[in-house]
C-alpha cells in the first residue's frame, strides 16, 4: 500500500508538468499578439518593443515557458493585462467563492443521490425505481445553465423569495442568512449532475450488494433489516465517496456556465472576463489552478479510496 | 475462395436470425427508444425543412412587436427581445444547434477511433505514446477544456467545434483502445494471423468489425453532452454570433427578458433539454438492443 502511494505520487508529476505546458501553449492558440488587447492600433514600434521586454515576450518560447513555470511554482502567475493587478490575488477570492458553491452543490448532490439511489436500489423494478431512474436521466440531460434560468424565473421573478444574482453583499463569503440565501439557487443548479451520477452509482451498488450471497447469509442468520442496511452502507461507501470526490472536481472546473447565469463572483466568472478581455495571463493562471486542483483532487480521491477500501489491493 | 459467405450462413441458420435483425426487433419493441428516435427524426426534418416550415423570417424583427408572450395572435410562441418570431427562430435554430452538437462527436469518432485502434492494435511504445498524451487531457474537466480552447482560439462556430472535437477525442480513443486490446488477444485474431492475414486485413475485418459497434454506441451517448456543451459555449458567447439563430445563443440574449417574458425566455433551453434527453435515452436503448450477452 505504501509503495502504491509513492508510485501514484510520482505518476502525478508528469501529468502536472504536461498541464503547465498545455496552459502555457494556450497563448499561442490565440490569434494575434498577446499584447494586442492593451496596445492602441497605432502604437509605435518602440512602445511595442518596450512592452514585449516588460512582459518577457521578446525571448524564445522555451525560455518564456521556463520563466513562467519558475514564477508559477513560487506562486507568481504574472500580472493581469486588463486590471494590472497580480493574477494570484484576483484568483484567490474567486477560487474560494467557487469552492463554497461547489461544496454546497456537492453536499446537495451527494445527499440526494444517496437517498434516491438507496431507495431505487432497494425497490428495484417498482414505479419508485422508475421515477428515480427518470430523474437521473433528466439530471444528466438538462442544460444546467437553462435550469438555473428557470429557477430564477420561478423563485426570484414569480415568487420573489430568493435573490437571483451575485454572492451577497461584500463579494466575500460570510456565514450569515443573506449569503446563504444567495447560494441556494446556484448550488441547486450546479448539483443536478452530481445528483444524477451519484444516484446511478448508488442504485447500481445497492442492487448489486443486495443480490450477493453474503446478504442472504446475513438474513438467514436473523440479522435485522437495519443490520443488513449497515452492511450495504459499508460496502457501497468507498465507491460512492470516490464518485462524489471526482464530481467535486468537475463542479470546480465546470462552474463557469452556472456562475455566468447567477453572476457568482467565482473562478468561472473570472475566466469569462479573462476570455472576453483577452487577458492571457489571467486566462492561463485560472485554467492552471483549476486543472491542478482537479488533478490533485483525483489523486486524493484515489489514495483515500485505496486507503479505506480493504477490497482494493494495489501494488 | 469466399470464406465469409458460408460462415455467415451457418450463423444465420444457428440463430435463425441475423444480428442486425435481432437488434432491430429488440429496438422496435422498446417503445421509449422508438419515441425518442421519432422525436429526433422530427427535429432533424424540422431543421432540414426550416425555410418551408417557419412562418416568418428568423432574422427580421419589429420594434413594435418586442417580447410578445406565448400564444399571441400570429406569433404562436411569442417574439424575442428584437421582435423576431420565436417559432421561426426555434425552427431555424435546430440547424446550427444540431450541427454544433453532432459534428464534434462525429469528428472525434473518426480521429479518436483511429488513434485508439492504432494504439490498441500495435501496442508497445506507440500505445504508450498515444495513451499517455491522451491522459494529459483527462487532467482537465471537460467544460473547462472546451471553454479554455475555444476561449483561446476566439469566438466562432468553427473554433467552438474544434474545441469540442478535442474534448471528445480522449474518451473515444480510450474506449476504442481498451476494446481493441481485448479483441486483439482473442483466438480468432491469432487464427487469422496464422492463416496469413496481414495487419491491414486483420484491422479491417476482425478488429473494426468487433470494435466499431461498442465505440459507436459510446459515441452516441456523448452527443447529449456535446449538445449541452455546444449550446453552453454559444450561451457564453464563444460559439455562434448574433443574429444567427442558435438555441444556446438565444437563451443568452433572452436572459435580459426573464423579468418581462419568462415563458419565451425559457423556450430555447427546453428545446436543448428535449433533444439532449432523447439522445441519451436512444443511446441507452441502442446499448441494450446491441448487447449480445442479453
Amino acid at each position: 500500500m505504501f509503495f502504491y502511494f509513492i508510485k501514484r505520487l510520482f505518476l502525478v508529476i508528469p501529468i502536472a508538468i504536461s498541464v503547465t505546458v498545455v496552459c502555457f501553449s494556450l497563448v499561442y492558440l490565440a490569434p494575434g499578439d498577446p499584447l494586442s488587447a492593451i496596445l492602441p492600433s497605432d502604437a509605435s514600434q518602440e512602445l511595442i518593443d518596450r512592452l514585449k521586454q516588460e512582459y518577457g515576450l521578446d525571448k524564445p518560447i522555451p525560455v518564456q515557458y521556463a520563466i513562467w513555470l519558475g514564477k508559477a511554482v513560487q506562486g507568481d502567475l504574472g500580472t493581469s493585462i486588463a486590471t494590472g493587478r497580480p493574477v494570484t490575488s484576483e484568483l484567490g477570492r474567486a477560487i474560494s467563492n467557487t469552492l463554497i458553491l461547489a461544496l454546497f452543490g456537492s453536499l446537495i448532490g451527494f445527499s440526494l443521490g444517496v437517498i434516491f439511489g438507496t431507495v431505487a436500489g432497494y425497490r428495484q423494478g417498482t414505479w419508485l425505481d422508475k421515477c428515480v431512474t427518470a430523474v437521473a436521466v433528466a439530471g444528466v440531460s438538462v442544460p444546467h445553465y437553462w435550469l438555473g434560468m428557470v429557477l430564477v424565473i420561478l423563485f426570484s421573478v414569480t415568487w420573489n423569495v430568493l435573490p437571483a444574482m451575485g454572492a451577497g453583499p461584500g463579494g466575500d463569503w460570510v456565514w450569515d442568512l443573506e449569503h446563504l440565501q444567495h447560494v441556494v439557487l446556484p448550488a441547486i443548479t450546479i448539483s443536478v449532475i452530481p445528483t444524477a451520477i451519484v444516484t446511478r452509482t448508488v442504485r447500481a451498488l445497492v442492487a448489486d450488494i443486495l443480490g450477493r450471497e453474503f446478504v442472504t447469509a446475513l438474513r438467514a442468520k436473523g440479522l435485522t433489516d437495519f443490520g443488513v442496511f449497515w452492511h450495504v452502507v459499508k460496502n457501497a461507501a468507498p465507491t460512492s465517496l470516490a464518485v462524489m470526490g471526482v464530481q467535486l472536481g468537475y463542479l470546480m472546473g465546470g462552474s463557469i456556465l452556472v456562475e455566468t447565469v447567477f453572476s457568482w463572483p467565482g473562478s468561472g466568472f473570472l475566466l469569462n472576463t479573462a476570455i472576453f478581455q483577452r487577458d492571457i495571463p489571467l486566462l492561463q493562471g485560472t485554467i492552471l489552478v483549476l486543472a491542478l486542483f482537479f488533478v490533485t483532487l483525483n489523486l486524493v480521491v484515489d489514495l483515500v479510496q485505496t486507503g479505506i477500501d480493504p477490497r482494493i489491493r494495489r501494488a | 475462395m469466399n470464406q465469409t459467405a458460408p460462415s455467415a450462413e451457418v450463423v444465420a441458420a444457428a440463430t435463425a436470425r441475423g444480428y442486425w435483425s435481432t437488434v432491430l426487433a429488440r429496438l422496435s419493441r422498446d417503445k421509449l427508444t422508438v419515441t425518442c428516435a421519432l422525436i429526433l427524426l422530427g427535429v432533424l426534418l424540422m431543421a432540414i425543412c426550416a425555410p418551408l416550415l417557419a412562418p416568418y423570417d428568423p432574422f427580421k424583427g419589429s420594434i413594435l412587436k418586442r417580447l410578445l408572450p406565448i400564444g399571441s395572435p400570429g406569433y404562436f410562441l411569442g417574439t424575442d427581445e428584437l421582435g423576431r418570431d420565436m417559432l421561426s427562430r426555434l425552427i431555424f435554430g435546430a440547424r446550427l444547434s444540431l450541427v454544433m452538437g453532432i459534428a464534434p462527436v462525429l469528428n472525434a469518432l473518426v480521429i479518436g477511433a483511429t488513434l485508439g485502434v492504432i494504439a490498441g492494435f500495435l501496442g508497445g511504445r506507440i500505445n504508450t505514446l498515444i495513451m499517455r498524451t491522451i491522459d494529459v487531457f483527462y487532467a482537465f474537466p471537460s467544460v473547462l477544456l472546451a471553454v479554455a480552447i475555444s476561449g483561446a482560439l476566439g469566438a466562432g462556430i468553427f473554433n467552438a467545434m474544434v474545441a469540442l472535437t478535442i474534448v471528445f477525442i480522449p474518451p473515444i480513443a480510450r474506449v476504442t483502445e481498451s476494446v481493441t486490446t481485448q479483441v486483439r488477444g482473442l483466438d480468432f485474431v491469432e487464427a487469422a494471423r496464422a492463416s496469413g492475414a496481414n495487419n491491414f486485413t486483420l484491422i479491417r475485418v476482425h478488429v473494426l468489425g468487433n470494435v466499431l459497434g461498442p465505440v459507436f454506441i459510446y459515441a452516441t451517448s456523448l452527443i447529449s453532452v456535446s449538445m449541452i456543451l455546444a449550446s453552453g459555449l454559444s450561451f457564453l458567447g464563444l460559439g455562434t454570433k448574433p443574429p444567427e439563430p442558435e438555441w444556446g445563443l438565444m437563451l443568452n440574449t433572452l436572459r435580459t427578458a426573464i423579468y418581462l417574458n419568462p415563458g419565451v425566455a425559457a423556450l430555447p433551453g427546453a428545446m436543448i433539454f428535449m433533444v439532449s434527453i432523447c439522445f441519451n435515452l436512444m443511446s441507452d436503448g441502442l446499448r441494450a438492443a446491441m448487447d449480445v450477452t442479453q
